[in-house]
């Protein structure tokens, strides 16, 4: 019996709304950016919340959250920064999964803290696969919905409401696992070993410094505003892959870090690179906010990666069954 | 060769210290190597100029295991493990309004501006890599003549197709972005075609000869590729 998907209207998109996944990999050495959720922790948690495997598309809500209408009841959780969400004017938890009556209203608010929020609902956001992923890629126009952000007016549609996985209602997060989002924060970074690009005292400067995120700031990078790190004159640097999390230093001195939408390749040297333990912290920076940088070794790096994964598995375990319609639709063409 | 970790979920294989073909198709050779071994984790294999950049999962792999696996792995000679590029003839419209840049090239140059269209199209280019937007090919190497540095002040969007050149390299937008390159010319093919199976024309390691074409056939053309797009695509070689 093929059962009826969850639709939702987009009745105010927000400030930029995109449907990601956590990513389409295999393609940058064509120079197709990865793309994907900013926060992946965030993510993956409201996925697993309402029992979807972490690869199912969600909606990243970007400062002004949209405001949705359910045509169908559904499961949802919310992840990731609070920006104040309301079911019919009532507030409602973040990092827990709630059931939504069909007619019912999600608002979102002012920002309280961080940057970007997750929206998950079960089964993921039905839009086609490109290349391997739904998720957005604005600027080619890529995955998601059109390859574009939300607009008004919008049809969304989720997995069928199962009724049978209402264990799953109220489930939450466990208070120890909650990120911590910080306006001014800091971020470890692996140093990058080649010292030729930079005067000695970039890296010091680096990791003394505090650095505003510029207005100029996106999902593909942000420009940081502070003490400029010194290039060296004498060596050319000649485009290679990049990474998200490299902090690319331009002739300026004023480093970029590069975020999910990233260039796959770049003609500036990078001085360090974001660990991706605290990649999601980054991703809850907004213009304004303020960073430190602390250096940190590869080891310790993807130590802390797998801590924080050991936790997250052990208190929501991943999602690995292939349910029903996961694959929805199968089609590798964008157009709908 | 040198390794240099990008990061935590990254290393980039450095295999040579210049720009040059040998060294490059060395790299997308490796490169195809690499990602033919079907490691799971390995999430993405960059060939650049001269170097590869490969993207792990570091829940899967630490950087030592990797690297073993990679230094274990023999390292193609360039002649041998590269397949031929595919040659590509790409039709240009130069000059005029899709190639608002040629006359100031072309003095440059100190060239007629069919001088300097000649001189262009007369190069067999490499794509050394692919970057910047998805299916933006870095061609090389640009006569030495040609090689005007980028403009002072980006474009804040230059049309899909625009056909540009700075330094010594030559490339094509494929779609509408900013962009710094002298832009001389524009062509009706399109590079990235977001709907296909094998959307990107283009590969590492291909060959790409310009042909300089009429305003004519570049409308023929236009009209072409815009009813060509409307049909299904053919699977990926």
């Amino acid at each position: 019996m093929k059962r009826k998907r969850t639709e939702i209207d987009v009745v105010k998109p927000g400030w930029l709304t995109t449907v990601q996944d956590l990513g389409r990999h295999g393609y940058q050495r064509y120079g197709m950016p990865v793309s994907g959720v900013m926060d992946r922790f965030a993510a993956i948690v409201g996925n697993r919340l309402v029992g979807n495997p972490d690869r199912a598309a969600v909606l990243e809500c970007t400062l002004k959250g949209p405001e949705l209408f359910f045509r169908d009841d559904a499961r949802l959780a919310v992840t990731g920064a609070d920006l104040s969400p309301t079911l019919d004017g009532n507030d409602i938890p973040l990092w827990e999964c709630l059931n939504v009556r069909r007619g019912s209203r999600l608002r979102f608010g002012t920002r309280r803290i961080g940057f970007r929020c997750y929206l998950a609902i079960a089964e993921g956001f039905d839009v086609p696969t490109v290349l391997g992923s739904r998720s957005t890629h604005s600027p080619s126009q890529t995955g998601g919905l059109d390859g574009r952000p939300l607009r008004a007016g919008d049809l969304l549609f989720g997995g069928p409401f199962d009724g049978d996985a209402e264990q799953l209602v109220g489930r939450r997060l466990p208070d120890r696992l909650l990120p911590r989002y910080d306006r001014s924060a800091i971020l470890r970074v692996v140093l990058d070993s080649r010292r030729e690009f930079f005067q000695d005292a970039a890296v010091s400067t680096l990791l003394h410094s505090v650095y505003t995120v510029a207005p100029q700031s996106d999902r593909m990078g942000y420009r940081l505003i502070g003490p400029p790190l010194p290039r060296a004159g004498a060596h050319h640097f000649i485009s290679e892959g990049t990474a998200t999390g490299a902090l690319q230093v331009p002739a300026d001195g004023q480093p970029i870090l590069l975020m999910a939408d990233r260039q796959t390749t770049g003609g500036y040297p990078p001085i360090a690179v974001v660990i991706s333990a605290d990649l999601p912290f980054a991703a809850q920076l907004g213009p304004g906010d303020t960073v430190r940088f602390v250096s940190c070794s590869i080891v310790e790096a993807q130590a802390l990666l797998r801590t924080r994964h050991h936790l997250l598995d052990a208190a929501l375990p991943p999602i690995t069954v292939n349910r029903r319609s996961l694959g929805q639709k199968k089609s590798d063409g964008g157009s709908s | 060769m040198r390794l240099i970790p990008l990061g935590d979920s990254a290393v980039t294989v450095e295999l040579g210290e210049a720009i040059d073909p040998d060294v490059n198709a060395l790299a997308v050779a490796y490169a195809n190597r690499i990602a033919a071994q079907g490691w799971s984790g390995i999430v993405d294999v960059v060939p650049t100029y001269r170097s590869i950049t490969v993207h792990y999962d570091p829940l899967r792999w630490d950087l030592t295991a990797l690297t073993d696996r990679l230094l274990a792995l023999p390292c193609p000679y360039p002649r041998e493990a590269e397949p031929q590029g595919t040659l590509h003839d790409i039709p240009v419209l130069y000059g005029g309004n899709q190639g608002p840049d040629l006359e100031g090239v072309a003095s440059f140059a100190g060239l007629e501006p069919s001088e300097a269209i000649a001189l262009h199209a007369s190069v067999c280019y490499r794509v050394y890599m692919l970057g910047f937007t998805p299916g933006f090919p870095y061609l090389g190497l640009l006569p030495e003549k040609l090689a005007m540095p980028r403009l002072p002040t980006p474009r804040p969007s230059v049309p899909p197709g625009s056909v540009g050149l700075a330094d010594r390299q030559t490339g094509i937008y494929p779609i509408a972005t900013p962009g710094g390159w002298r832009l001389i010319g524009r062509t009706p093919i399109p590079l990235y075609r977001r709907t296909g199976l094998d959307p990107f024309l283009l590969k590492p390691g291909d060959l790409v000869r310009f042909r300089p074409i009429d305003q004519d056939e570049f409308e023929r053309l236009s009209r072409e590729m815009a009813h060509e797009h409307d049909r299904p695509q053919q699977r990926p070689r």
